[in-house]
């Protein structure tokens, strides 16, 4: 009962992030302004409560499992693919070792810069 | 009626229903978990791609078109959103050390939005890839759905940026903790950024696996890619005469 509840809560952050979305005609998706907001409500409230503790670590338990029906999609582009797959493996390999390297390499140095005294 | 009437009729009835191709997808997540547990967690064994490509060789198999699947996989599809809102949580929990870290993390931030659109951009576009294909790597490091929007909105084509954004978690969730232990870094609080500013959705998953702290601030950092990427990738375009 108590994920129920947590799941419809989510969904409701989720319908108020695409009401804000409309609103304030943000670039963003839906579900990320929610997320937004359901953080600033948490930090009002001061804690999180049972329900959305159990709904949040059911789906985030099983969050690769989400990503499978839109990885799917690939099969719409096997002729591009074909032709293009050099070019596009290579960016996303070399891309993605450039983007893990640097971020982790910028991230310890500015945080040791910044945080020095306080940690 | 006879046989080969009925079997027929219930052929067009599984390719018009929804319940097989949500049945596989849930089938292939569970055999590809096993897989994955099986090998010891070995990154490798990824489960989004073992699953992708035991569905899709499936449907191929059976001469099944990507809309005539979707029409069950969508079910999986939209938790996505309720599970993005999830991420608050972890968030909310990991708050303290991240008041401390923020300007580390605003830094990079930045600089990752920008290394991450141009560092595939330029490879692709040195090995020949199309100019709608350059448009449409562009968004990779971001989670799926905000990806697609993205890529939308800058002419990409939007279910080809869904499959190389899952690719490209698919490879830092493979890749990153080997290059993290291979780089010697031990915070998990800087590897849970790098993953998540990296490999959005896919990597959170995978610093989830490692440790809570390592989810929370990979989720942080995928929510931040997100809106950094949506507002400043359309400009930064522009800027370089892309657009």
């Amino acid at each position: 009962m108590k994920f129920i509840l947590g799941f419809a809560l989510l969904l409701l952050f989720q319908l108020l992030g695409e009401i804000t979305v409309i609103l304030l005609e943000l670039p963003v998706s839906g579900p990320v302004v929610g997320l937004v907001l359901l953080l600033l409500t948490l930090i009002v409230y001061g804690r999180v409560g049972q329900p959305l503790h159990e709904a949040s670590s059911t789906l985030l338990g099983h969050l690769s499992l989400l990503f499978v029906p839109a990885g799917v999609g690939l099969m719409l582009h096997y002729e591009l693919l074909a032709k293009e797959w050099f070019a596009i493996s290579s960016a996303l390999v070399i891309g993605t070792l450039i983007m893990l390297v640097s971020t982790a390499l910028i991230m310890s140095f500015t945080n040791k810069l910044f945080t020095k005294g306080n940690s | 009626m006879p046989l080969n009437e009925k079997l027929s009729a219930i052929w067009l009835l599984i390719q018009s229903s929804s319940i097989p191709w949500l049945m596989l997808t849930l089938f292939a997540y569970a055999l590809a978990m096993k897989l994955y547990k099986a090998s010891n967690f070995n990154p490798i064994v990824n489960p989004v791609i073992i699953s992708i490509i035991i569905t899709i060789a499936t449907l191929l198999l059976l001469g099944i078109s990507y809309e005539q699947y979707f029409n069950g996989g969508r079910f999986i599809h939209y938790l996505l959103g309720p599970a993005t809102v999830a991420l608050a949580i972890p968030l909310y929990q990991q708050l303290h050390r991240i008041k401390k870290m923020l300007l580390p993390i605003v830094i990079t931030l930045i600089s990752s939005v920008v290394i991450g659109a141009f560092s595939a951009i330029y490879i692709a576009d040195l090995l020949g890839a199309s100019a709608s294909t350059l448009l449409s790597i562009a968004p990779k490091s971001v989670t799926t759905p905000v990806a697609m929007g993205i890529s939308e909105n800058i002419g990409g084509i939007v279910s080809l940026t869904a499959g190389l954004a899952a690719t490209t978690g698919i490879l830092g969730a493979i890749m990153g903790t080997k290059v993290f232990s291979l780089m010697k870094v031990e915070d998990d609080a800087v590897k849970g950024v790098a993953m998540g500013l990296t490999s959005h959705g896919i990597g959170t998953a995978r610093a989830f696996q490692v440790s809570n702290e390592m989810g929370a601030f990979s989720g942080l950092a995928m929510a931040l890619t997100a809106f950094t990427t949506a507002f400043l990738l359309p400009y930064l375009l522009q800027l370089t005469g892309m657009l």
